[in-house]
């Protein structure tokens, strides 16, 4: 094992980082075929586990949505090829275009408020010169409560009658709300749930990317009198617009999958006006029995998401 | 989780950059209010009130409706729904944590969870690892394919491909066996984790070969590399990766839901709350709901330190 093939070493000090290999080193091409089989083996033998998890749970099932997507699908008997007829059941259906309407809807409003709450609260927390751990770990805190506990306490929170919500307003002499029962109001209320719930990760990227600012921009600025808002909008929104762009997108991915929370809370109600794409896959899979039609949904829901990943990952990639 | 964990954080051991944090806490880091303009006295009175509602307004929407459920289980349930409600229980019902506990079987969920939890983790410490060190330092012919084909699935969102993986996990193909109702319909699926095998990926790209040949000439073969070398150089994205692992499966709903949709008495908790939410008395669904947050919240307080730095560092590009 050591003899032959050890490296022969330069006599040059090795560079720390991996470079280029310095030429004359005997590499990989040189050595013979057997052996360079055996080593191949080894490394397969390595990669086996991942791969075969990989093949059976990422790459095969994304290959067989669009196979199924085309088939009437009845797991325990053999497909029946259909053509597009999941697609055009699918389009005729009411729900449809109610859960298209609702996931943008969400989306939306999932930006508006998921993004700027979480943008201000980082650049208040930013100027707090006390207690900053503190503020990291609570804002943290409930995106480590399962998702589940979150949506569960907050449905309680909304109930019209002992809810805390309308209990606050009451006591307040404000009108109270019908909240999640309400078809109006439901989504948002779902939308204040999840911004709640997640936006810890958010508030602590963009703090980290507040800090990376230099000061000698601000210091510049305010010399040329600008007045704080000023500041904000020349120096911080320009310095953070690329991280604001990724966690942007990332948002969009994030909550066009939203499932736990319309399916804990609402049940999809009331009137259909809270269920999600996502939602509507599982009630084709799980209620209808109709797999044909979950998977031409998921078709189109991974062509929707697949867009917008793949100008996340565009967008990160240039960065490298 | 899916939201927020953003870009593959870049995990060079914390080294460089973090010079500027450290100082940050003792505010000699210029921000947006300059520092001059708080060391007057109208300055100090601004900052304090400041301060003082932002501190009310955390406590508020972060730490009282946590404080609402703890409390809100010690209640009887008449107090519970009582107009208008009080602020701490009048009379404590510990009792309530302990009836949720038997009632919903919460010991045998909380270990259906953890079993769940441990076996994804394991199987994705042991694949991934192993994945990565070939990926990164044994050089397989059509490495960089199955790289590329592996990076790809993180453009496909897991969530839009559940039915047809479940479809997959109730019936494997050439084997035709089922993993549903079996803990192993978690931790499979779990392995082919993109984003963590990435990571691992990119720290063992950053150890030299050096090192590794060095170890070769001595006469340890690539097992004893990976495990006597490698892994112990890498604890910090291990530690990372781990995190992520173990907060993953607790947290999730969907896919379990699917999976032990047949076997109640194979639910994890999360499922068993939902399912259970509507046949138990409210004070005690609460009382669970404390429960099962409890493990990941502790997780996270002891670790919060390196989970807050972790996903912090993943932003820091300049």
């Amino acid at each position: 094992m050591k003899t032959a093939q050890a490296p022969a070493r330069s006599a040059a000090a090795p560079p720390l980082k991996e470079g280029p290999r310095p030429a004359g080193r005997p590499t990989a091409p040189r050595r013979p075929l057997s052996r360079r089989l055996t080593d191949q083996a080894r490394a397969y033998a390595f990669l086996l586990g991942g791969l075969i998890c990989f093949a059976l749970f990422s790459w095969y099932p994304a290959i067989r949505a669009v196979i199924i997507a085309f088939q009437k699908y009845i797991p325990g008997s053999s497909p029946e090829w259909v053509g597009t007829a999941n697609f055009t059941h699918v389009f005729h259906d009411p729900e449809f275009a109610a859960a298209w309407r609702n996931t943008f809807y969400f989306t939306l409003l999932a930006l508006l408020i998921g993004f700027l709450v979480p943008f201000v609260t980082a650049l208040v927390l930013n100027e707090m010169r006390h207690m900053k751990s503190f503020f990291r770990v609570v804002v943290y805190l409930p995106v480590m409560i399962p998702p589940v506990v979150s949506a569960l306490l907050w449905k309680w929170f909304y109930d019209p009658g002992a809810g805390l919500f309308n209990e606050a307003l009451r006591f307040l002499h404000l009108p109270t709300s019908n909240w999640t029962n309400g078809t109006s109001t439901a989504l948002v209320s779902i939308v204040l749930v999840s911004t709640w719930a997640n936006m810890g990760g958010t508030v602590l990227i963009y703090l980290a990317a507040l800090q990376g600012i230099p000061g000698e921009l601000y210091e510049a600025a305010e010399l040329d009198g600008a007045s704080i808002l000023q500041r904000v909008r020349h120096v911080t929104i320009p310095q953070t617009r690329f991280i604001m762009l990724m966690l942007m997108l990332l948002q969009i991915i994030a909550t066009m999958q939203v499932f736990t929370e319309p399916f804990v809370i609402t049940g999809g109600g009331p009137q259909d006006s809270t269920v999600t794409v996502l939602y509507l896959i599982y009630k084709y899979a799980f209620q209808y029995n109709n797999f044909g039609g979950a998977c031409a949904l998921s078709v189109m829901l991974l062509v929707m998401l697949g867009l917008f990943s793949a100008a996340y990952l565009r967008l990160t990639r240039t960065d490298d | 989780m899916t939201t927020t964990i953003a870009p593959p954080p870049r995990q060079a051991p914390p080294a460089a950059p973090r010079r500027a944090r450290k100082r940050g806490e003792s505010a000699a880091v210029r921000t947006l209010v300059s520092p001059l303009a708080l060391a007057s006295r109208r300055g100090k009175t601004v900052y304090w009130t400041v301060f003082g509602l932002v501190l009310f307004l955390f406590a508020l929407a972060f730490l009282f409706p946590v404080y609402w459920m703890i409390t809100g289980a010690f209640k009887s349930p008449d107090e519970l729904n009582s107009n208008p409600p009080t602020l701490a229980p009048e009379h404590w019902h510990p009792g309530n944590y302990g009836d949720a506990w038997n009632l919903m079987q919460l010991p045998d969920h909380l270990w259906n969870t953890v079993v769940q939890a441990a076996g994804a983790w394991l199987l994705q410490l042991v694949f991934c690892t192993a994945a990565a060190y070939a990926l990164s330092k044994l050089k397989p012919v059509f490495g960089k394919v199955i790289l590329g084909a592996i990076l790809a699935t993180l453009m496909v969102p897991a969530q839009a491909l559940v039915i047809p993986k479940y479809l997959t996990v109730a019936d494997l193909p050439f084997i035709h066996t089922s993993l549903l109702n079996n803990p192993a319909g978690i931790w499979l699926p779990a392995v082919a984790n993109a984003f963590n095998l990435y990571l691992l990926k990119r720290f063992f790209d950053q150890i030299p070969r050096d090192v590794m040949e060095a170890a070769e000439i001595d006469g340890a073969g690539k097992l004893r590399q990976l495990w006597s070398i490698l892994l112990p150089m890498s604890r910090p994205v291990l530690g990372v990766v781990s995190i992520f692992a173990l907060v993953a499966v607790w947290q999730d709903f969907l896919w379990p839901l699917m999976v032990f949709s047949a076997a109640p008495d194979n639910q994890p908790i999360s499922v068993a709350l939902v399912q259970l939410s509507q046949d138990v008395p409210q004070t005690d669904l609460i009382g669970a709901m404390v429960i099962a947050s409890v493990p990941m919240v502790v997780m996270f307080l002891v670790f919060q330190r390196h989970i807050i730095a972790g996903i912090s560092a993943g932003s820091t590009k300049g």
